[in-house]
């Protein structure tokens, strides 16, 4: 008995992890109520849940507070929290892909890639596929997170430098804008109209539609990689070192970007470009959890991710209301800082 | 005994090009192996190509009765573990968790440690003697504990074969003994069949069943420390021209200062090698005499001189050998008295002495 008061105590217990998931999941109500009950029309928290109540039971009924509840603030904050679990857990496997924890989607450009593609669908494909449906955004999302990913990959051999790779990436990210910019200018003006919207990133305009859309992938992406923990914990001690504990590699590499894009393409395709949120949040989570155990990272990465943009998406509807906020802008001012503060942390790590 | 890892004229190389061929090694269980040989001759290569970090060329591999193309990565990972030479900054992980990953090809899909795998990264730590660091942050450990925790996460795999590439660099003299001693240990109480490679030729003479010398495009020489070190053999090996090893000490002498000799030195019984070594530092050629050949002084003479009057061991100095020395000590500007005392068989040692207080060669007396 004793032995297995040890052997617990060797590997630390995971009461430090439910601690952190249960803050997050206070945050995450504490979230889902303000960002119901603020806006143009404020419902208090007691009348959000006899409506929920009702409507789930009932249907929804036609006063204005319902409609307001259940074709806006809900849909929307529900993709928020959805898209942000996501993009935090994409920013994740590209941290352990590169075994840095300064990767993400937006620094690498994979973002920008998935814009251009999406931003060439809507504008030229849309005239022959009619209306573009989210399902065929994502798609275009993902051929583009995969085209920009492997470019940088190409790169990544060349280089072997983190900061070379992300100065790169950045470039590349511009090369795409310019793309975009370039098809833009040349398009028609109502074929502009969808893209301009889209293009800053907003949850506004959310429908159930998309948030269906969002779940079905996202969630069992985001499972996807729970599954891929076991090989994730041990890739951290390097290639060599996994190889040789049984991992096949090269598939596991494979497994790593093509979920690491999923993730990030459904952002794209549903919300815009996001920034910073891949690179943060994980940093947040390891920080909060002071442990790098990708079965507990994972899922409270993924939690954390959907609070920090429900928080964030409330922000950018509320601080100048009537004016929406783009969405990157907000994730911006919280995500940044975070990311030079990594930065400079770790240069001083590596002098030492 | 049947050997238990095995090649058969293995060629190893990088690209499709050969760099070594024609490795035949045969290793039974529990053995030590040890590669040593100059940087870049191919230690690296060798060991990688036996745990398939690196596609070999030809030949073939065994660990156990099979080929090492036919192992199941999972398998292989349960027969062979390695520390290697990349630098691992793993962040916010324990030292205790960094170990637990050896346990990987033992845990179910998701990784969930049994007692009996907890039991196995204890059990690990204990043997390399880190418990008390098993909640630390990998990140923050020293190069010795982080090589501790590498090798004891090596053992956590419970392997049949452990191979490490230079597992001592980086490490203090204290923690490479430290080391090496682990792995004396395991090879011989859990009968683990060790594959290294090393700089230190010395302490790889101490530790290592066999040598693999490395250099060319053919292994140099495999066998017993004995065997492999003697006639000259580390020196070829490392291209050393004017320095030269000592097998017998495992000890590596600089090279030897040129021309006539100038100062003669008078010793025996190792008060001779400081005063050999200072004048080597200084740069000044000398002889010595009379030293009995088991003498420990006679080692070092001969490594640093040409003018070295010896004797064989357990008779008495010869009058002979008195006038080879006196010869050469009225050739030089001055004597040095390393002060060993004279007996009834190194008599004549008091001899050359006398005869250059006589000729008024100045004498020097040391550890008086």
């Amino acid at each position: 008995m004793k032995e297995k008061q040890e052997n617990t105590q060797l590997l630390g217990s995971p009461r430090r992890f439910w601690a952190v998931m249960g803050l997050l999941t206070l945050l995450l109500v504490v979230m889902l109520v303000l960002n119901v009950n603020i806006g143009s029309v404020s419902i208090s928290p007691g009348r959000i849940a006899s409506m929920l109540w009702d409507g789930i039971i009932h249907g929804v009924d036609s006063s204005t507070e319902s409609q307001i509840l259940f074709r806006i603030r809900l849909p929307r904050l529900l993709l928020a929290a959805i898209l942000g679990g996501a993009l935090s857990v994409s920013g994740y496997l590209l941290q352990v892909f590169f075994r840095n924890p300064i990767a993400g989607p937006f620094v690498l450009g994979i973002s920008s890639g998935a814009k251009m593609v999406v931003g060439i669908t809507l504008i030229f494909l849309a005239r022959f596929l009619g209306s573009v449906r989210p399902v065929s955004l994502v798609l275009a999302a993902f051929a583009g997170s995969l085209l920009i990913t492997s470019v940088v990959l190409l790169f990544s051999q060349k280089v072997r430098s983190m900061s070379m790779l992300l100065v790169i990436g950045i470039m590349v990210g511009y090369i795409c804008g310019a793309v975009t910019d370039f098809c833009i200018t040349f398009a028609d003006d109502h074929d502009v109209v969808n893209l301009t919207n889209w293009s800053m990133g907003t949850f506004s305009g959310a429908s159930w539609e998309e948030v269906g859309l969002a779940a079905a992938l996202c969630l069992p992406g985001a499972l996807g990689a729970l599954a891929l923990c076991k090989p994730i914990s041990v890739y951290a001690l390097g290639e060599g070192y996994a190889q040789s504990m049984g991992i096949r590699v090269k598939p596991f590499r494979v497994a790593l970007i093509l979920l690491s894009s999923l993730l990030s393409a459904c952002v794209t395709a549903l919300a815009g470009p996001i920034s910073f949120v891949g690179i943060a949040v994980p940093h947040i989570t390891r920080s909060l959890l002071k442990s790098s155990r990708p079965a507990w990272v994972i899922p409270a990465s993924f939690l954390c991710g959907g609070v920090f943009c429900g928080f964030c998406d409330l922000l950018a509807r509320t601080v100048f209301a009537p004016t929406e906020l783009a969405i990157g802008t907000v994730t911006s001012v919280f995500g940044a800082p975070v990311v030079i503060y990594m930065m400079v942390r770790r240069r001083k790590g590596e002098e030492a | 005994m049947e050997p238990y890892f095995k090649t058969e004229q293995l060629a190893v190389g990088y690209d499709g090009r050969v760099l070594i061929h024609d490795i035949d090694i045969r290793l039974e269980k529990g053995k030590i192996l040890t590669l040593i040989g100059p940087n870049g001759g191919g230690k690296s290569t060798i060991l990688k190509s036996i745990t398939r970090h690196l596609q070999t060329i030809s030949g073939r591999v065994f660990f156990g009765e099979q080929d090492l193309r036919q192992w199941q990565p999972k398998e292989l990972a349960k027969q062979v573990a390695v520390v290697l030479t990349d630098r691992v900054r793993p962040e916010l992980t324990t030292c205790a968790e960094v170990v637990a990953m050896g346990r990987y090809p033992y845990t179910n899909l998701f990784g969930r440690l049994t007692p009996g795998d907890k039991a196995a990264v204890q059990e690990a730590l204990e043997r390399v003697h880190a418990l008390d660091l098993a909640q630390r942050d990998f990140a923050s450990l020293s190069d010795g504990q982080r090589q501790r925790i590498l090798l004891a996460r090596a053992l956590c795999q419970e392997p049949e074969t452990i191979v490490l590439d230079e597992p001592t660099a980086y490490l203090d003299i204290r923690y490479k003994i430290e080391l090496l001693e682990i792995l004396r240990e395991m090879a011989q109480e859990k009968g683990i069949t060790v594959i290294l490679s090393l700089h230190e030729i010395d302490l790889a003479a101490k530790v290592s069943d066999y040598l693999l010398c490395v250099k060319g495009e053919t292994v140099a020489a495999l066998g017993t420390p004995e065997q492999v070190l003697g006639g000259g053999a580390v020196e070829k090996l490392y291209g050393m021209e004017q320095s030269s090893y000592n097998r017998l000490f495992g000890s590596v002498e600089l090279a030897k200062p040129v021309g006539a000799p100038r100062v003669f030195v008078v010793a025996g019984g190792g008060r001779g090698i400081p005063v050999y070594r200072s004048l080597q530092k200084q740069g000044t050629p000398f002889a010595a005499g009379i030293l009995y050949e088991n003498d420990v002084d006679y080692q070092v003479a001969q490594a640093l001189s040409d003018n070295v009057v010896s004797a064989p061991a357990f008779w008495p100095m010869t009058d002979q050998q008195f006038r080879l020395a006196a010869k050469l000590l009225l050739s030089c500007a001055s004597v040095i008295d390393a002060g060993t005392p004279v007996g009834e068989f190194n008599r004549k040692n008091a001899q050359l002495l006398q005869l250059a207080r006589e000729k008024g060669i100045p004498l020097t007396k040391c550890n008086p």
